[in-house]
């Protein structure tokens, strides 16, 4: 036992209460997470936008998203909250099979992926580019119907029509012919969110859009989605600002290496789920996934 | 320099073959490099230059076996064919592998291409010495290179030089038909993957052609510099176009004129140097060697005038910039001083002695430009503002004391604090944001000092109106 509790049991307390109560009660008591609800998870809904069954995520063995069960609800805007390192981008791009999945299955409408890839589109994170390339914004934003237009074809005026209006919907049509590296952060995430329009699917994954834009940006994304969500879409967003997730969001999903929790925000958006998503991660899943890396060996 | 004119007239057809070739092998490298260049990937180039070594070799030995064992008639010789399918298959291995070794090593990408590109050169260093009794392959030739053969003891055209072509045509014919792909796979591999374009095979077959376009070339150029062909232009280009289709056609123009001019120079350039120092019998150079020379110095030329990002440009964006201030420090000057003791003019001697900014030749500038657009006027009393001049000042001045408010407002700073940083932002605050801190201030009469904001005028003032093209400059500071 170190020094200074040696003393301080000594002076403030007798030997025997200092046994009794342990070092613990020195520190303030750890949040007590709620018992796991039962939400309406669990792929019980085969033909969701998403349906995500078992799926564990691992880099090198580690899992680093556990075991997640999720149907995401027709027509409504969820966010995907969680902290640092919490797994939201992992979850969206194992879903898309961009990063490979250790277990589990998905599903889009009752489909495998491959089957209905135009339905679904899929905004990254503005960081992941090199926004120096020779490309003008609307040429970006033609690169959602390179799939439309199909193989060894050129994007005829009538594509570039398509690529127009969608950026008209985020209010950038001035900005076509700019070169992506001429325009503000907000502008370039405007883009991207362009791109995603211009596929006209029926579920967008976006991760984190509202990522360091300016106020202008963020209200033109938001009415952008309550649009998407009128017209009967559903989006999932990888969400920062704890703050406006109600006011922006119908669903939340919190995330931290494990489902936490979903269901709409009047339900599972409560200071008890927010406490055990955010109050560090569960010590024993990074201890589990630690010795799953090394393989067994100690 | 009539040295060169001397030099130069001794231009024959051999010459003009070797220039044509090289300028064929240079295009057709262009094409790939274009791709390496924007997938911040050139040093794969580098890489597969050496591995593709083993491919060829490999390809030797392979026919060889395949001969003996009657499978082919020892008549074809070893056909080219070959050895472009050794490198086509060597350069998807090192791509391939060093993928395996990055992710069952877990080294880093650029560790993993060190390793696997040096070990499959040595291996084909290695398999050198196995056939370098029953085949010709000269290691000079493969690391140098020999335009300068080009054509000897050929009838009609080079060899090389329809090898090359032929190179050229097939990489401009891939990139014509897979135009969307490539542009979509360099740029955004993950939305490329969502579209249901494999991304990884694209880059396979980027790795294909450029271990192909690599073997045509290094017959001619050698191995290490065909990496300037592979990269330089297209590095270059990249710094003179804002399109991608842009970026491939100056790559091309590019390409083929330092690939001429490096031949003229090569012809010219040593004699023209060397003979004035006393060395009389150095009368050529390294065509490859000028050739990637020419390239380089077509690069300097480009990072240092082109159009927006080169030194000349940013250094006169900056200088445009920095007299603007000047200027509009003046005005300010002038017209906080008339505020205190109005209708009084300040001397000349007085008003550079006061200004902070700016180094003594600047000032001079932006008084003879303010003077010279009428903003002042000198009198008896010394430099006084016009009536233009004053509206101008005025709408620096509601910059000035707008952004001391904001920042009063939003920072924890002693007022004896707003005054610097206001004075750098001052200059940047267009109408259109004045307006939009006003109104978030509700319109203060007053700044943190006391002093009065003046209103904003009514018509765009010519500052304001100013404020609109220099946006570009803030960008550049």
């Amino acid at each position: 036992m170190p020094q200074w509790v040696a003393d301080r049991g000594t002076t403030l307390w007798s030997h025997h209460a200092m046994k009794s109560f342990g070092t613990r009660s020195f520190m303030p008591s750890p949040p007590v997470p709620p018992a796991p609800q039962p939400v309406a998870t669990g792929a019980e809904h085969p033909q969701a936008p998403l349906s995500i069954h078992d799926m564990t995520v691992a880099y090198h063995r580690r899992p680093v998203l556990w075991d997640v069960d999720y149907d995401a609800p027709f027509g409504k805007l969820v966010a995907v909250v969680g902290p640092n390192g919490a797994g939201k981008s992992t979850l969206i791009k194992a879903v898309l099979e961009l990063v490979p999945r250790a277990s589990g299955q998905v599903h889009f409408f009752g489909q495998p992926y491959r089957k209905v890839r135009e339905r679904v589109a899929y905004v990254p994170q503005r960081s992941s580019v090199d926004w120096d390339f020779p490309v003008s914004a609307l040429q970006v934003v033609a690169m959602g119907l390179y799939r439309r237009i199909g193989w060894f074809l050129p994007v005829t005026k009538k594509w570039k029509v398509k690529a127009l209006e969608a950026l008209e919907r985020v209010g950038m049509a001035d900005y076509a012919q700019r070169q992506i590296s001429q325009l503000s952060g907000g502008q370039q995430q405007r883009v991207f969110l362009a791109r995603a329009l211009a596929q006209d699917a029926d579920l967008y994954l976006m991760d984190e859009p509202f990522a360091g834009v300016d106020a202008s940006t963020e209200r033109a994304i938001v009415s952008v989605l309550w649009d998407l969500r009128k017209s009967g879409k559903t989006a999932l967003v990888v969400h920062h600002d704890l703050q406006t997730v109600p006011e922006y969001f119908d669903h939340v999903l919190l995330l931290n290496m494990r489902l936490v929790a979903a269901g709409p925000t009047s339900d599972v958006f409560t200071p008890d789920n927010l406490r055990a998503t955010y109050g560090g991660q569960l010590a024993l899943l990074a201890q589990v996934g630690h010795k799953m890396k090394l393989g067994g060996e100690t | 320099m009539s040295e060169f004119v001397v030099r130069i007239s001794s231009w024959e057809l051999l010459d003009t073959w070797i220039a044509v070739t090289g300028a064929l092998a240079a295009m057709a490298c262009a094409v790939p490099g274009v791709f390496l260049v924007l997938r911040r990937q050139s040093l794969i180039g580098d890489a597969l230059s050496h591995t593709v070594l083993l491919g060829i070799v490999g390809a030797y030995l392979a026919t060889g076996w395949l001969q003996r064992l009657g499978w082919i008639g020892a008549a074809h010789g070893t056909p080219h064919a070959a050895m472009f399918v050794g490198a086509i298959v060597v350069g998807i291995l090192s791509s391939v592998l060093t993928e395996a070794v990055q992710n069952a090593g877990r080294v880093e990408s650029s560790a993993a291409l060190g390793v696997v590109f040096t070990t499959l050169f040595a291996l084909g260093l290695l398999l050198i010495r196995a056939v370098a009794d029953s085949v010709h392959i000269d290691p000079d030739c493969v690391l140098y290179g020999m335009i300068e053969a080009v054509s000897l003891g050929e009838e009609g055209i080079p060899r090389a030089t329809l090898v090359n072509g032929g190179m050229l045509a097939v990489n401009l014919l891939l990139t014509a038909a897979f135009f969307k792909e490539l542009r979509v796979t360099t740029f955004d591999p993950s939305l490329a993957n969502t579209l249901g374009i494999n991304a990884r095979l694209v880059n396979y077959l980027l790795m294909a052609v450029t271990a192909a376009t690599l073997t045509a070339a290094f017959e001619s150029v050698g191995s290490i510099l065909v990496i300037a062909m592979l990269i330089v232009p297209a590095a270059t280009a990249t710094l003179l176009s804002e399109s991608l289709a842009g970026v491939l056609i100056i790559a091309l123009i590019l390409a083929a004129s330092g690939a001429v001019l490096g031949h003229a120079l090569a012809i010219t350039l040593p004699a023209i140097i060397f003979g004035p120092l006393g060395f009389p019998d150095v009368q050529d150079a390294s065509t490859a060697g000028m050739m990637a020379f020419a390239s380089g110095m077509l690069f300097v030329a480009a990072m240092i005038f082109a159009p927006r990002r080169g030194i000349v440009s940013q250094a006169w964006q900056q200088a445009r910039l920095g007299l603007r201030i000047v200027r509009e420090d003046v005005l300010g000057l002038l017209y906080r001083l008339d505020e205190r003791h109005p209708g009084s003019g300040c001397p000349r001697v007085d008003l550079l002695k006061m200004l902070a900014t700016g180094g003594p030749i600047f000032t001079r500038v932006a008084l003879a430009m303010l003077r010279s657009r009428g903003d002042i006027k000198a009198g008896v009393e010394g430099l006084r503002l016009t009536e233009q001049g004053r509206s101008s000042a005025r709408d620096l001045v509601r910059a000035h004391r707008l952004w001391e408010s904001y920042l009063a407002r939003h920072f924890p700073l002693a007022g004896d604090h707003l005054h610097q940083p206001a004075e750098r932002v001052e200059h940047y605050l267009d109408s259109s944001l004045q307006q939009e801190i006003a109104d978030e201030l509700q319109q203060p009469p007053i700044d943190p000092h006391g002093s009065s904001i003046p209103e904003a005028a009514a018509s765009t003032s010519s500052t304001a109106a100013q404020a609109t093209p220099d946006r570009k400059e803030r960008g550049s500071t």
